[in-house]
C-alpha cells in the first residue's frame, strides 16, 4: 500500500514555493527561496578582485559559498558559528552551482555567495542553492543556467519528492531515503548528489527521475521571479 | 586537485583507450590486504592496505548517556584525521575539507546500513556504550574514503565489549569474551567513482585522484537479501549525467558481491 504523505501532498508535489528577487539592497544580487516552512535567503557580492592574492587563479574566478543556519532557525538553538555540518554543505553548495557560471570570465576575481536559512523544516541545503542561483541571476553574472535543487525520499517503497522534517524521521518498512540533488535546468546535468538511507541501484536512477521532474517546476517559478524583477526595474526608471 | 596538463592530458587520452599506468582495467582495484589487530589497546581495530595506499581504524568503547532524541540507544561516532604522517599534502592545523568529510562519509555509509543495531548499545537506563571509530590514513596513494570504511568495518567485526565491574567501571584489561552485536548479513563498502573526460574509473591513485575532474562516492550494503545504496556524495564542480549515474548504479552491484567476497575471508 502507498504510504500516505502526512501533509496529504501527492507523490510527485512540491510544497509550496516562495521565490522572491532582491532582499538584500546592498548585495549585488540577492534572493529568497522557500519550500513550504524551510526559507533560505541568499546574497550574491562580486565578480571582485580576490584577496589574499596567492588565492587568484589567472586562468579562471573563483566561487566561494557560505551556508549556514541561523540559531534560531531550528527547534534546539544553533550555536552559532560554522560546524562540521555547515562546512560540508558550504562545499557541496558551491560544487552544485560552479558548473552553471561562466567563471573563465572573471580570472583573479571571487564571487562570494552567502546562504543564510532563517527557518528549517528539511530541504534547506536545497532551498538555498535555488536562491543561491537566482541571486548570481540577478547579480547579471553570466550563466549557462539556472540551478534547480530539491531532496528527493524514499518512504519505505515510495518515490516521493520535496520531504519534509517529519518525513526525514520515517522509519517503517524500508525506512526513510534522503536524496538531495541539483541540476542544471535545461540539461540532465546534475551538480548536486547526497543521499543517506536505503534504496535499491534501480530505485535510485526512478527518484534522480523524479527529481528531475520536479526540478523543472521549481524552473518556472524562479525564472518568473527573475522576470518580475526585472519589469519593476523596467518600470521604476 | 592540482596536476600539470600534462599528465591529466596523458591520463584522459590513456583513460578513453581503456589503459592505465600500472596496466589495471578501469574499474579494477589494486590488491587488497586486510589484517586485524593493530593496538591491543583498542577494542578493535584494522589496517587495509590497497595498492601502497595503507589506512588504519581503531574501535574504542566508554560507558555514557544517550542523547535525548534516542533515549534507548548507543552512540556512534566517527572521527579521523588527515595525519601530515601520511602524505606531504596534509598538514597539521585544523582540519581542513576533507579532513570533514572522510569521517562523515564513514559514518554515513556505517549507520545507514544497519550494521549497528545502536539499541543493542543499551546497557541499562540512562546508560549506554559510546562507539567511537577512529580513522587515520597512514600512507596516501589515492582512494582513502573507500579503504577507510573497509577498514572500519574490519575493525567493528572484531570488536570486544569490555568488562563493565560491580561499581560499573570499565575494566579494559580483563579478558573481552562478548563480541560488539552486529548484523550478520549487513556489510557497507564503499565505491568511490572518478571522472576525467567521459572515462569512469574506480580505485585510482594520488595521481590519477588529482587529475580527475569530478568523484561520487556511494556507500552500499545487502539488507534483506537487496543491494541497498546507504549513502552518496558528489565532490567537485563538474556535473555527471544521467547516463554516468546510471551506469555506474549498474556496476555497483556486481562490483559489491566481488569485494564483499574478498572481505568475508577477512571477518
Amino acid at each position: 500500500m502507498a504510504v500516505k504523505r502526512s501533509d496529504g501532498r501527492k507523490p510527485n508535489e512540491l510544497r509550496p514555493i516562495i521565490a522572491k528577487i532582491g532582499v538584500v539592497p546592498n548585495a549585488d544580487g540577492s534572493a529568497l527561496f522557500a519550500f513550504g516552512d524551510t526559507i533560505a535567503i541568499a546574497a550574491v557580492y562580486g565578480p571582485r578582485q580576490l584577496h589574499p592574492q596567492h588565492m587568484q587563479n589567472p586562468s579562471k574566478g573563483v566561487l566561494r559559498c557560505n551556508y549556514d543556519l541561523l540559531s534560531f532557525s531550528v527547534y534546539d538553538r544553533k550555536k552559532p558559528g560554522p560546524s562540521r555540518r555547515s562546512q560540508e554543505i558550504s562545499k557541496v553548495t558551491e560544487w552544485a552551482l560552479i558548473p552553471a557560471v561562466y567563471l573563465e570570465q572573471f580570472p583573479n576575481s571571487v564571487i562570494d555567495v552567502q546562504i543564510y536559512i532563517l527557518q528549517a523544516d528539511a530541504g534547506t541545503r536545497t532551498a538555498g542553492i535555488n536562491a543561491a542561483s537566482m541571486a548570481l541571476a540577478h547579480a547579471g553574472i553570466p550563466m549557462r543556467d539556472l540551478v534547480c535543487s530539491l531532496a528527493v525520499g524514499k518512504l519505505d517503497k515510495e518515490i516521493v519528492v520535496d520531504i519534509t522534517k517529519e518525513e526525514e524521521d520515517f522509519e517503517d518498512g524500508e525506512g526513510a531515503t534522503d536524496l538531495a540533488i541539483a541540476k542544471l535546468a535545461n540539461s540532465d546535468e546534475f551538480s548536486l548528489l547526497q543521499m543517506d538511507g536505503k534504496i535499491q541501484p534501480e530505485l535510485f536512477n526512478n527518484a534522480l527521475k523524479a527529481g528531475a521532474e520536479a526540478c523543472s517546476k521549481i524552473y518556472e517559478v524562479q525564472k518568473k521571479a527573475l522576470k518580475e524583477a526585472i519589469n519593476t526595474l523596467g518600470s521604476d526608471e | 586537485m592540482e596536476v600539470s596538463n600534462i599528465t591529466k592530458n596523458t591520463l584522459s587520452r590513456m583513460f578513453s583507450e581503456g589503459k592505465r599506468f600500472d596496466s589495471r582495467g578501469l574499474l579494477d582495484f589494486r590488491e587488497i590486504e586486510i589484517s586485524g589487530d593493530v593496538s591491543n589497546k583498542s577494542e578493535g581495530s584494522a589496517r587495509v592496505k590497497i595498492g601502497k595506499t595503507e589506512v588504519i581504524a581503531g574501535v574504542k568503547l566508554s560507558v555514557g548517556e544517550p542523547y535525548p532524541d534516542s533515549p534507548n540507544k548507543g552512540n556512534l561516532m566517527v572521527s579521523g584525521d588527515l595525519l601530515p604522517l601520511a602524505s606531504p599534502k596534509f598538514e597539521s592545523g585544523p582540519p581542513g575539507f576533507n579532513a570533514i568529510e572522510l569521517p562523515r562519509l564513514v559514518d554515513r555509509a556505517v549507520r545507514e546500513s544497519g550494521i549497528i543495531d545502536l539499541s543493542k548499545l543499551l546497557i541499562e537506563k540512562e546508560k549506554v556504550w559510546n562507539l567511537m571509530i577512529d580513522i587515520y590514513p597512514i600512507n596516501d596513494d589515492g582512494n582513502i574514503i573507500d579503504a577507510s570504511l573497509l577498514a572500519a568495518v574490519v575493525a567493528l567485526k572484531n570488536t570486544y565489549l569490555p568488562q563493565i565491574d560491580k561499581e560499573g567501571n570499565i575494566d579494559y584489561e580483563k579478558k573481552k569474551e562478548k563480541k560488539l552485536p552486529l548484523s550478520p548479513e549487513t556489510v557497507p563498502i564503499s565505491f568511490s567513482f572518478f571522472k576525467l573526460g567521459d572515462s569512469i574509473i574506480l580505485d585510482p591513485t594520488r595521481e590519477e585522484e588529482e587529475a580527475c575532474d569530478v568523484r561520487i562516492t556511494l556507500g552500499i550494503s545487502k539488507w534483506n537479501g537487496q543491494h541497498m545504496i546507504n549513502s552518496c556524495q558528489k565532490k567537485g564542480g563538474e556535473i555527471l549525467t544521467r547516463e554516468d549515474i546510471e551506469k555506474i548504479t549498474s556496476i555497483l552491484p556486481e562490483k559489491f558481491d566481488e569485494l564483499n567476497k574478498k572481505l568475508k575471508k577477512y571477518i
